[in-house]
């Protein structure tokens, strides 16, 4: 996304994250007495007084049900939820509106890809390339299509750092029998930001389609799907400060009208008869029942609300915080951080010597500071680096300064007091 | 007569934090006459428990591995603690007021000696206000059901 002219004429001004946290209402809760200092962004993010009150407006002024009402609140209604795949595809840069598929979440993207282009469009021999850095949900999916069907499925390896191994990825292609690679954009248990430029060329050559999970890149960074070049684009809309059970699944659209459909029903029909039925054109054939709505036009003002304030803005931002993060987080003693990659976000999992990863996040809790501790729907991961999990804190454009330094302050706590 | 653990919420009592650190009964077994274990994918913590028992029936020796958080680990210990000497009958029994115990706060009624054993379990009530946490602290009296049971594994709830 190119920055948002409002922006380029503010772009002197200081990030003033204290009025952005204003709009946040949720941000002046107290926990257990204290500020809320919530780090869990990667897992889901807060939500901005523009996304409840764009769905609040319409519970209360305008709503139906879309695509078949032939009366005024129903046209109201079909014509807001369309602009949130207009917004979607400007969003991403589609060259094409009927190339958004709303989902409820990146899982349900990964899962439609897998059955409706997986079964329907590949063949039984060709492979399916991930990351040994997937989440479950670009892991599983293809495990149920290698069962059912199949087909092999392939991991490459990352390093010590974090970082796909793009030698052993194009050695992993170079048998020309990868039909797809599904790989995520920004990891969201190490925060490597991952080369898709170079995964899409190189898979390109080797014949192969490219999926990209960026559930969590789009919250840091601006997406472009032409230039990628990319074949499959997947987020989710409760990462990116939008409500739950909205997702997208962004897809060429040669690629989509090869696609069987994925959930039969309403709305993905053109005609129905007990002998035969037809479908509808895409997007629609891939949008079964009636959608999420509400949560169509809530990700559309989410999507506003991080374009006004830029990803140029949001990106310095975030970078000054995982800068800080790092050296703040690299004096403590005992503290691993995994995954050193070059490019990277404001995503952190660390471990410390001798205190389990729940423990750890218990006693910041107690502190009023939200972290995940777990494997992140990432077990393989957490095998490849040694570790039965990790905590992780994860920040957002909201987060300031002062959070990361009550962090590494109530990190050091819980080590006094484990000592 | 049902007792109130009110004054014991924190999760982390200096009980808990010193058998976390330096379990009384870890170790394995090679003499053994029942082991299992218990495992919570959610949380990759894991516990192996091996029993001896007497002439009488009762297990003369509880002894745990374990690898996971405080909680997990002070509870193994705990729990072998208290069900040395008891028939398998009675650490049964144990489990049941134990679990009861750890998802209400408030220990169940019961008899003077249980309430003696049940008192030493005690500093763990406080994952009742952690229900995330719960499973951490049953998850080696799973495995230790799982052994007595017969059965070679078992998980958490």
């Amino acid at each position: 996304m190119k920055p948002q002219p409002a922006w380029t004429e503010r772009s002197a001004a200081p990030y003033d994250v204290a009025r952005i946290r204003a709009d946040f209402p949720i941000l002046s809760q107290k926990i257990r007495g204290k500020d809320l200092v919530y780090l869990d962004n990667a897992a889901s993010a807060q939500k901005p007084r523009a996304v409840i009150e764009a769905m609040r407006a319409a519970m209360e002024t305008q709503y139906a049900n879309v695509h078949r009402g032939l009366h005024w609140m129903s046209e109201r209604t079909t014509e807001a939820y369309e602009a949130a795949r207009d917004a979607v595809a400007s969003f991403l840069n589609a060259a094409d509106r009927a190339e958004v598929v709303f989902t409820r979440n990146s899982t349900e993207a990964i899962n439609l890809v897998a059955h409706s282009y997986g079964r329907g469009v590949m063949q039984r021999e060709q492979a399916v390339l991930i990351s040994e850095m997937e989440h479950h949900s670009n892991i599983v999916p293809w495990q149920l299509l290698r069962d059912e069907r199949g087909n092999p499925l392939r991991v490459v390896r990352v390093n010590d750092a974090g970082e796909i191994d793009l030698t052993a990825f194009e050695a992993a292609l170079a048998d020309g029998k990868v039909g797809l690679v599904a790989i995520t954009h920004l990891s969201n248990v190490l925060g490597t930001v991952t080369p898709v430029e170079q995964i899409v060329r190189i898979a390109h050559a080797y014949g192969a389609k490219v999926l990209l999970d960026g559930s969590q890149a789009v919250v840091h960074l601006p997406v472009d799907v032409q230039a990628l070049d990319a074949d499959f684009y997947v987020f989710t809309g409760h990462k990116l400060y939008g409500p739950t059970g909205i997702g997208v699944l962004w897809a060429r659209r040669e690629l989509l009208e090869k696609m069987p459909p994925f959930l039969g029903g309403g709305e993905m029909i053109s005609t129905v008869s007990f002998e035969r039925t037809t479908w509808a054109e895409v997007p629609h054939k891939f949008e079964a029942g009636t959608p999420a709505i509400l949560e169509a036009i809530g990700l559309k003002a989410a999507i506003a609300y991080v374009q006004n304030i830029g990803y140029a803005a949001i990106g310095a931002h975030e970078a000054m915080l995982t800068d800080h993060a790092l050296r703040q987080l690299a004096h403590i003693p005992g503290l691993r951080i995994l995954g050193q990659a070059q490019n990277r976000a404001g995503v952190i999992s660390f471990t410390l010597e001798n205190i389990h990863p729940h423990d750890v996040a218990t006693l910041l809790d107690r502190q009023g500071i939200a972290v995940r501790a777990g494997h992140h729907c990432a077990e393989p991961l957490m095998h490849r680096f040694g570790v039965d999990g990790t905590a992780r804190a994860s920040f957002a454009l909201y987060t300031t300064r002062e959070e990361i330094d009550a962090l590494a302050a109530g990190i050091r706590r819980v080590k006094e007091f484990f000592a | 007569m049902s007792e109130n653990f009110d004054d014991l919420r924190d999760l982390y009592q200096e009980v808990i934090l010193d058998h976390g650190r330096r379990p009384r009964h870890a170790g394995r077994l090679e003499d053994f006459d029942a082991t299992a274990k218990g495992d919570n994918p959610m949380c990759g913590d894991r516990v192996q428990i091996w029993l001896k028992y007497g002439p009488d029936g009762r297990i003369v020796d509880a002894v745990f591995e374990a690898r996971g958080c405080a909680i997990s680990v002070a509870s193994a210990d705990l729990m072998a603690e208290v069900v040395t000497k008891a028939t398998p009958e009675e650490a049964r029994s144990l489990f049941e007021k134990f679990r009861t115990m750890v998802r209400s706060g408030t220990c169940p009624e019961c008899a003077e000696e249980e309430r003696e054993k049940l008192e030493q379990l005690a500093p763990l009530s406080g994952v009742h206000e952690f229900p995330s946490r719960v499973k951490c602290a049953t998850l080696p009296w799973h495995a230790l059901i799982a052994a007595m049971n017969g059965a070679t594994e078992a998980s958490s709830e």
